[in-house]
């Protein structure tokens, strides 16, 4: 048997979590370099995947099954494909980075905030992987107590209010989609495995109970309009590595979630709810944008453009065609990528000002032009500035909206200038304008926040200019998807 | 059936007698009450051991049932089960006694030898085949658990508490009485066998829909399903902490034994009458039981509310009436057995006598603010305790639950999995805010806990079969679905 890349990438950081627990409170530099090596493990063991994983091939690969519970049928059972494997690398990725970015700004029940981080890490990190719903479930519910706590915890001071927003909303949805997996089990021949129960064909009307079911889970966790409001309270009170989880990975779980299980399970209903579905991304895409000019919050205003960004991920998704599929996952690594590191960036700034109001800053380029331009380049990528990985992924999907429907093509294209409207303005009522007297003396970015973000800005550049090293890992999968919705 | 036969079969309920009878005497002649305890324990655990020499495990592993005293009393795989999950629960809640006693200085052997006939007569509820053995158990049970309500006997809470129960519990006791009679003026026998060879040939009258329906008020009583739960918040926050814990698990699971022997097999002819009328009781349960958590003070009082709530869930399991549901709502009270006393075990570690009398110092939900930095591994251990309440994984809690909703989903039940589902999600609000108290505010006064042996050796065992059963659960789903042959 081969060696087990999966199990290894989930289980790392949970080993890191264990050895953590033993460690005596009080040794905070060996706790934190604990978690460092960890992460960065985990990350290592996660490169096979990127490696040795074959690109012409749409079935899944490094898998690994066991017998589990036997009485209902439930295996342990990983494996990737073109879908998930990038969203596991870049988990593993952004784990490093979120122990670094907390470095100096967690100093309260630092244990435990690094425990919670881990297991975090893990939990993600097996939602991607599991081919088996009962696991899948285990993890996406697993998931929901370490970042209860992240946010509760060490956040703002609206902090608890955002925690349990949070969880009961995800908490709602998420139950929904297990009866609807209890409800599959069964129509499916009593199994859970996802495989098998793609390779089946249920009856419209099924599909339809089910995919609702499921899409209520789903959309919470994007989140799509109306269901959003959990996540600017969350994102805005989270401390810098829960913010940057919660953009980079969490909500990315929810339009996997329609890749994963909508589209191949269900595919008639898919195609039925399509418009519902592309409907509510369009006005996702110009309702976040128009909010996000009226935020005075630097990290609100984030939070509202990743309802807005989200929105084009659901677009291209519900576009059902290769150029929007491929658009939509890419742009969900894009946007993990981007507002994971405007997050962060966000975070840096906190770390020195205590406020997260726009009209605290001004002139910070001239206090601080490291920070300034690292800033600028986030800020490009997130409007979609060709040469930056935005303008492929909205592009993408814009393409694929035209196909599929032209007034929502056209809609979600005056998001882009939204989009650029509010990015803009923003860096330019914090970096230029006059230097407010508040801002004087702060210290630019260190060696620790550099190499934080530094891995950020290669992405930024390699996707914007050869996207072709991630398109690849998608083509073949989701073709497949594509056959599979019109069988 | 030779009479020492029938002696052979009631060999664990022979014992428990010998021993509760023991204890009772021991407590004239041992000064030191821990040995009393220790006698206790070392009962329960022989018990046990008698317990596992008396299964017939014959046919290939397939368990056939021995019947005695001419079917008043049957020994089955699934009274064996029952019995098993009496002892574990009277097990740990000697062991989170000893200490909470001697602080309330009510330490008196009577105690323990009240625990075992408890236990005596729960296991009597399990095994009874006879109405009349039922009634019988049920009292026993009944009666030495009103005793144990009120041991705290200079606090006025425990006597209102003792007195409540006592006379709410005649009053349900009256109605199982009544239901018996009616069954027997229909069919002319007590037996439950018998009982449901004769109602198979007899249409449904309405004598025996007043007969079930004295039945069923009679054991929502006994598992606390609203409309009959109003006894037990008061109760529960009168007793004393560990007779609630005990309370909230032992005769609540014998109430559900009694309800699966009685309803699947005796009325089993009714299945479509009173898989109505206990949909009504277990919506009706969750929804209340769920809701008014939400407000509780006194941590004490929100467990139970929790506890009517869980009873809502474990009928689901009952209503399914398949073996696989049968299965699963045991299955799912073992699991709430370790997790309900495990909640319990922290809050008896907490608490601790108040010097001016009235509410335990401890109980009040306020009490946990800040725990988690003045008493880290505690906090940690509870929260354990609430997300598996809440039913999320990995924890057993979730796995309780999936069982049960699976169970009910495949018997055709999805409306009453969806109202579940959206309840475990309401519980989430007010099992979390312990969580957020305990971690999320800081403490107000700095309350240090000092638990004893005992109570650390029943918080690990409660602790590690919740999270061994969250992430392994195959042995105890083929433990229930073994012992599922009525």
């Amino acid at each position: 048997m081969a060696y087990p890349v999966l199990t290894t990438v989930i289980f790392l950081p949970v080993i890191g979590a264990l050895l953590l627990l033993v460690i005596k409170r009080e040794r905070e530099n060996l706790i934190k370099w604990l978690s460092l090596t960890f992460t960065v493990l985990t990350f290592l063991a996660s490169l096979p995947l990127f490696f040795r994983f074959d690109k012409n091939s749409s079935s899944m690969q490094f898998v690994e099954v066991f017998e589990w519970i036997p009485a209902w049928n439930i295996k342990y059972y990983l494996g990737v494909d073109g879908i998930s494997v990038l969203f596991i690398l870049l988990s593993a990725l952004l784990g490093p980075l979120c122990v670094l970015i907390s470095w100096n700004s967690i100093k309260d029940k630092m244990k435990e905030f690094y425990i919670a981080l881990l297991l975090i890490e893990a939990a993600m990190i097996g939602v991607f992987c599991a081919l088996d719903f009962f696991l899948f479930y285990i993890f996406w519910e697993a998931m929901l107590i370490p970042m209860y706590l992240i946010i509760g915890v060490w956040g703002g001071p609206r902090r608890i209010y955002s925690a349990i927003k949070f969880f009961l909303y995800t908490l709602v949805g998420s139950v929904l989609m297990l009866v609807g997996i209890i409800i599959l089990y069964f129509k499916g021949g009593n199994t859970f495995d996802i495989l098998a129960l793609m390779s089946m064909k249920f009856p419209y009307k099924l599909q339809l109970i089910l995919f609702w079911a499921f899409f209520a889970a789903f959309a919470v966790k994007v989140p799509m309009w109306p269901l959003h409001t959990w996540l600017p309270d969350a994102h805005t009170e989270a401390p810098t590595a829960g913010s940057v989880i919660l953009a980079g990975i969490l909500i990315k779980m929810g339009a996997y979630g329609f890749l994963r299980f909508s589209i191949p399970l269900f595919p008639e209903a898919t195609k039925a709810m399509a418009p519902v579905a592309l409907a509510l991304s369009v006005i996702a895409i110009i309702y976040g944008g128009l909010i996000c000019l009226v935020q005075s919050d630097l990290k609100r205003l984030i939070a509202y453009s990743s309802v807005s960004h989200m929105g084009f991920v659901t677009l291209g998704i519900f576009a059902l065609n290769q150029q929007g599929l491929e658009g939509g996952i890419l742009q969900m690594i894009n946007h993990g990528i981007v507002t994971g590191a405007l997050f962060l960036l966000v975070g840096v700034i906190y770390d020195r000002s205590h406020s997260r109001e726009i009209s605290h800053y001004g002139g910070l380029a001239t206090v601080l032009p490291v920070y300034a331009g690292f800033f600028m380049v986030f800020t490009l990528a997130s409007i979609g500035l060709p040469g930056l990985n935005g303008f492929i992924g909205e592009f993408l999907i814009i393409l694929g909206g035209f196909k599929s429907s032209m007034l929502a093509g056209a809609l979600a294209a005056t998001g882009i200038i939204i989009g650029a409207a509010y990015m803009l303005w923003l860096y330019q009522r914090v970096f230029f304008q006059e230097v407010n007297p508040k801002v004087k003396g702060y210290k630019d970015m260190d060696i620790r926040e550099i190499i934080t973000l530094f891995p950020l800005v290669v992405l930024v550049f390699w996707i914007g200019v050869y996207p072709d090293t991630f398109l690849g890992f998608m083509h073949e999968s989701v073709k497949e998807l594509i056959t599979k919705l019109n069988r | 059936m030779d009479f020492s036969n029938d002696l052979r079969i009631i060999k664990p309920e022979l014992w428990l007698t010998g021993f509760a009878i023991i204890t009772l005497l021991a407590e004239l002649i041992l000064k030191k009450k821990e040995l009393i305890a220790l006698l206790t324990l070392i009962a329960i655990g022989v018990t046990g051991y008698i317990i596992t020499t008396t299964v017939p495990f014959t046919n290939g592993g397939v368990n056939t049932p021995n019947i005695a005293f001419s079917g008043m009393y049957i020994s089955d795989s699934y009274s064996i089960f029952f019995k098993f999950l009496f002892l574990a629960s009277a097990l740990l809640t000697v062991l989170l006694s000893i200490r909470y006693l001697s602080n309330e200085k009510v330490h008196y052997g009577e105690y323990y030898s009240l625990i075992l006939f408890s236990v005596l007569g729960m296991s009597f509820m399990a095994s009874a085949y006879d109405l009349i053995l039922l009634y019988l158990g049920t009292e026993l049970m009944a009666l030495s658990v009103y005793v144990l309500t009120g041991f705290k006997r200079y606090n006025t809470r425990s006597n209102e508490a003792a007195l409540k129960y006592f006379l709410l519990g005649a009053f349900s006791s009256a109605l199982l009485l009544y239901g018996i009679s009616f069954i027997y003026l229909l069919t002319g026998t007590t037996n439950i066998k018998e009982i449901a060879l004769k109602l198979r040939f007899q249409p449904s009258e309405p004598v025996l829909m007043i007969a079930l329906l004295f039945l069923a008020s009679a054991f929502a009583f006994k598992i606390a399903a609203v409309p009959f739960h109003m006894w037990s918040p008061d109760v529960y926050e009168g007793a004393p902490t560990p007779i609630t814990a005990f309370m909230s698990v032992g005769p609540k699971a014998a109430g559900f034994s009694v309800i699966g022997r009685v309803f699947i097999i005796a009325l089993g002819a009714i299945a479509v009458d009173w898989k109505v009328l206990l949909s009504i009781l277990s919506v009706l349960t969750m929804i209340v039981g769920n809701v008014l958590a939400i407000s509780q003070t006194n941590i004490k009082r929100m467990l139970a509310y929790s506890s009517i709530a869980h009873s809502g869930y474990a009928l689901l399991g009952i209503i399914a009436g398949t073996p696989e549901g049968i299965a699963s709502t045991m299955n799912y009270l073992l699991i709430y057995t370790f997790m309900n006393i495990g909640a319990f075990a922290i809050v008896i570690i907490m608490s601790r006598a108040n010097p001016e009398g009235g509410i335990s110092i401890g109980e009040q939900i306020s009490d946990y603010e800040g725990l988690s930095k003045t008493e880290p591994l505690w906090a940690a251990l509870m929260l354990i305790f609430m997300f598996s309440l809440t039913g999320i994984p990995p924890t057993a809690g979730f796995v309780g639950k999936f069982y049960l909703f699976m169970s009910v989903i495949n018997a055709g039940y999805t409306g009453l999995a969806i109202v579940a589902v959206i309840m475990s999600a309401v519980s989430a609000y007010f099992y979390l805010r312990i969580v957020m108290l305990m971690y999320m505010k800081e403490p107000l006064k700095a309350l240090t806990v000092s638990p004893n042996l005992s109570e650390a050796i029943a918080t690990t065992i409660s602790t590690g079969l919740v999270l061994i059963m969250g992430v392994a659960p195959y042995y105890f789903i083929e433990f229930a679905r073994a012992a599922m042959s009525l």
